[in-house]
């Protein structure tokens, strides 16, 4: 999973962002397939998140509540993905728990790029005796197995609600793009632009925030989408072994609930399958985004037009 | 050699960092082993006296009495000596730690290690080859379809893997443990056969998602090193395009790839949980599971403490490993 993020810190384009920032970006998306595709998805996310009475407009009241309708029903025309073991439709289900599973991606993202950046940024521009002690705490925590470490964090923690699934996600996630946040940082330090905002007599502060953070924009959010991506499958993993709140409302809990009551075994694919399908498609949108930003931000990764084919041995 | 040395300096300095994370966590949590092992055994209904709940409580390993920094020595002390206590685990009670791990470790190493160790070669293999034809027709299929394996959940893959496979009277191939129950352990063809039969489907869904990501950043890697002027310089002397292919750029663009992979072994010990899970596999991540379901501190901390000792010795590996095999390392150190 993490290994998708590996970027080249040299690759990536250094120039003031500002000049790009107007346009360029979302010109960038809109040209890019991929980005594209996985932007697209995303917004479906994101308004059956904030909607979800749109979609499922017959649904009364909350979809988890037990016996609405007649128990393990099979897809059908009322039904379109069928009823659980206690009687609750499986599609409005589905379309409410979006809004959990989507808050839990887009703020351990934000959590943890904010802590990338704050360690990232701080060790590379401090240097010294900050550089070497910031750099070993995030040595130590990329190695630590973040998986094993969650679920011992989680068992400990009593099986936690929200907060705890996401301070965990943040907690474990941030190491990756502060150490690549790092190495952007190190290869801009002797850059003329910062020389001359040193000559100025500018703080340390206004030159980390105005001068060096916007050059880093597009590493910054490939960050954020490798750490949402991250977020988005191992809280559906936590909660399919039971580690969340087995009463929220999510596809995660969806599973866990599948699995409990045997759908698979029983014969009801699409009850257990549904849920995953959803997780796999935000994780796909995710890693679509970060793809395409990786070709943005490295234009040797871009994909070739057919017309002209290069092949390395011609 | 400074290099080496500041790289064993940082192996046991997080050696020791993830040690005390291990013990500290436990501490510093509501609900301390100590009680939930009460809650179990008054639960039996078998203690009477609080003298003989806190005789079969150090039988277990924990001294209500001592204070913090004397339980962290013989903690420590314990984990290196591979003393690592008994089970307090629902069916499981009074078992070693030990010899529960010594029975999953090699179906864990078995399954998993063999999975991880073909998604990296052929992963690799299939990498080079999309970057040096690049905008050919395996480039063109392969960037997008595995950004979209490689996000998808490890469970989703297994579940999906049982639907199509393994569901109904008819199924193709078995979804549940190692081996068929009617069988013994021993060195004949139909248990041999019911051993990998079994194996197809969880290595299949690790080797699924696991690819992509080895695909993805060799493709990358080998783009990126086409571009460097050595390569230059060997198709001008006239080399043989393989040569130049596997000699030339891919053991340049393999090296990023080395301590990724060196992680990605140094999980296996830690199985993969929710594979394991899902195919009720008897490995170290279904134990992993079923610690934690049965909140059984003991093992709990045994499993982790050996899935970083893996990772670090492995990590350590690849850098002694990237020593040798890149000057550049060599001449940085």
């Amino acid at each position: 999973m993490s290994t998708l993020l590996v970027d080249s810190p040299d690759g990536t384009d250094v120039r003031p962002a500002r000049r790009r920032m107007r346009g360029g970006l979302s010109r960038a998306i809109l040209s890019n397939r991929k980005a594209t595709a996985g932007l697209a998805l995303l917004l479906l996310f994101c308004l059956l998140a904030a909607f979800p009475k749109l979609f499922v407009p017959w649904q009364q009241g909350d979809p988890r509540t037990v016996g609405q309708f007649q128990q393990l029903l099979h897809p059908s025309l009322t039904h379109w993905l069928g009823t659980t073991g206690l009687g609750q439709d499986v599609y409005a289900e589905l379309i409410y728990s979006t809004r959990e599973s989507l808050v839990i991606a887009l703020v351990a993202g934000l959590g943890a790029t904010a802590i990338s950046v704050l360690i990232g940024v701080s060790a590379a521009y401090l240097g010294g005796v900050a550089d070497d002690a910031l750099s070993m705490l995030t040595g130590v925590f990329l190695v630590l197995p973040t998986f094993p470490l969650i679920i011992v964090l989680a068992t400990y923690a009593g099986k936690g609600s929200l907060g705890v699934v996401i301070i965990v996600l943040i907690a474990t996630g941030w190491a990756y793009g502060a150490n690549q946040l790092r190495a952007q940082g190190l290869s801009l330090r002797n850059r003329d632009f910062l020389e001359s905002a040193r000559v100025r007599g500018e703080r340390r502060s206004y030159i980390i925030v105005v001068e060096v953070l916007p050059t880093m924009t597009s590493l910054i959010l490939a960050n954020f989408l490798g750490a949402a991506l991250y977020a988005v499958l191992t809280a559906a993993g936590l909660q399919f072994l039971g580690l969340g709140d087995p009463s929220s409302l999510s596809w995660g809990t969806m599973l866990y609930w599948a699995q409990n009551q045997g759908a698979l075994v029983s014969g009801f694919p699409a009850w257990a399958l549904a849920p995953g399908l959803a997780v796999a498609l935000l994780g796909v949108s995710f890693a679509l985004l970060n793809y395409a930003f990786d070709e943005i931000s490295n234009p040797a990764l871009r994909p070739v037009r057919r017309q002209r084919v290069k092949r390395a041995d011609s | 050699m400074r290099f080496l040395l500041r790289r064993l300096g940082f192996f046991v300095l997080t050696l020791w960092a993830a040690m005390t994370i291990n013990f500290l966590i436990p501490h510093m949590m509501p609900g301390s082993p100590a009680q939930v092992l009460k809650a179990k055994l008054n639960h039996s209904g078998r203690i009477a006296s609080p003298e003989q709940l806190n005789a079969l409580l150090a039988s277990f390993g924990f001294d209500p009495h001592a204070g913090l920094f004397d339980q962290y020595v013989t903690y420590m002390k314990d984990m290196v000596t591979f003393n690592w206590g008994v089970s307090i685990g629902g069916s499981s009670l009074g078992a070693s730690v030990t010899s529960m791990i010594r029975q999953a470790l090699p179906w864990t190493l078995g399954l998993v290690g063999v999975a991880t160790i073909m998604a990296f070669i052929i992963g690799t293999l299939i990498g080079i080859v999309a970057g040096w034809r690049r905008g050919g027709l395996l480039d063109g299929i392969v960037p997008p379809v595995f950004v979209v394996t490689s996000a998808l959940p490890y469970f989703w893959v297994a579940l999906l893997s049982i639907v199509l496979f393994a569901n109904g009277a008819h199924a193709l191939l078995p979804n549940d443990g190692n081996y068929d129950l009617g069988l013994h352990p021993q060195w004949s063809g139909q248990f041999i056969g019911s051993v990998l039969t079994h194996a197809i489907l969880p290595a299949g869904t690790i080797l699924i998602t696991a690819i992509g990501g080895w695909i993805l950043t060799m493709r990358n890697n080998t783009i990126t090193t086409l571009a460097e002027d050595y390569v230059r310089m060997a198709r001008a002397k006239g080399l043989p395009s393989r040569r130049i292919m596997f000699d030339y750029a891919a053991r340049n663009a393999l090296l990023p790839n080395l301590s990724g992979f060196a992680m990605s072994l140094g999980y296996v010990i830690g199985g993969t949980i929710l594979v394991e899970y899902v195919f009720n596999y008897p490995g170290l991540g279904h134990m992993f599971y079923l610690a934690t379901a049965g909140t059984d501190y003991p093992l709990l901390q045994a499993l982790f403490m050996l899935v970083t000792v893996a990772v670090l010795v492995c990590v350590l590996l690849a850098d002694f490993a990237i020593f040798l095999l890149d000057p550049r390392a060599r001449a940085k150190g």
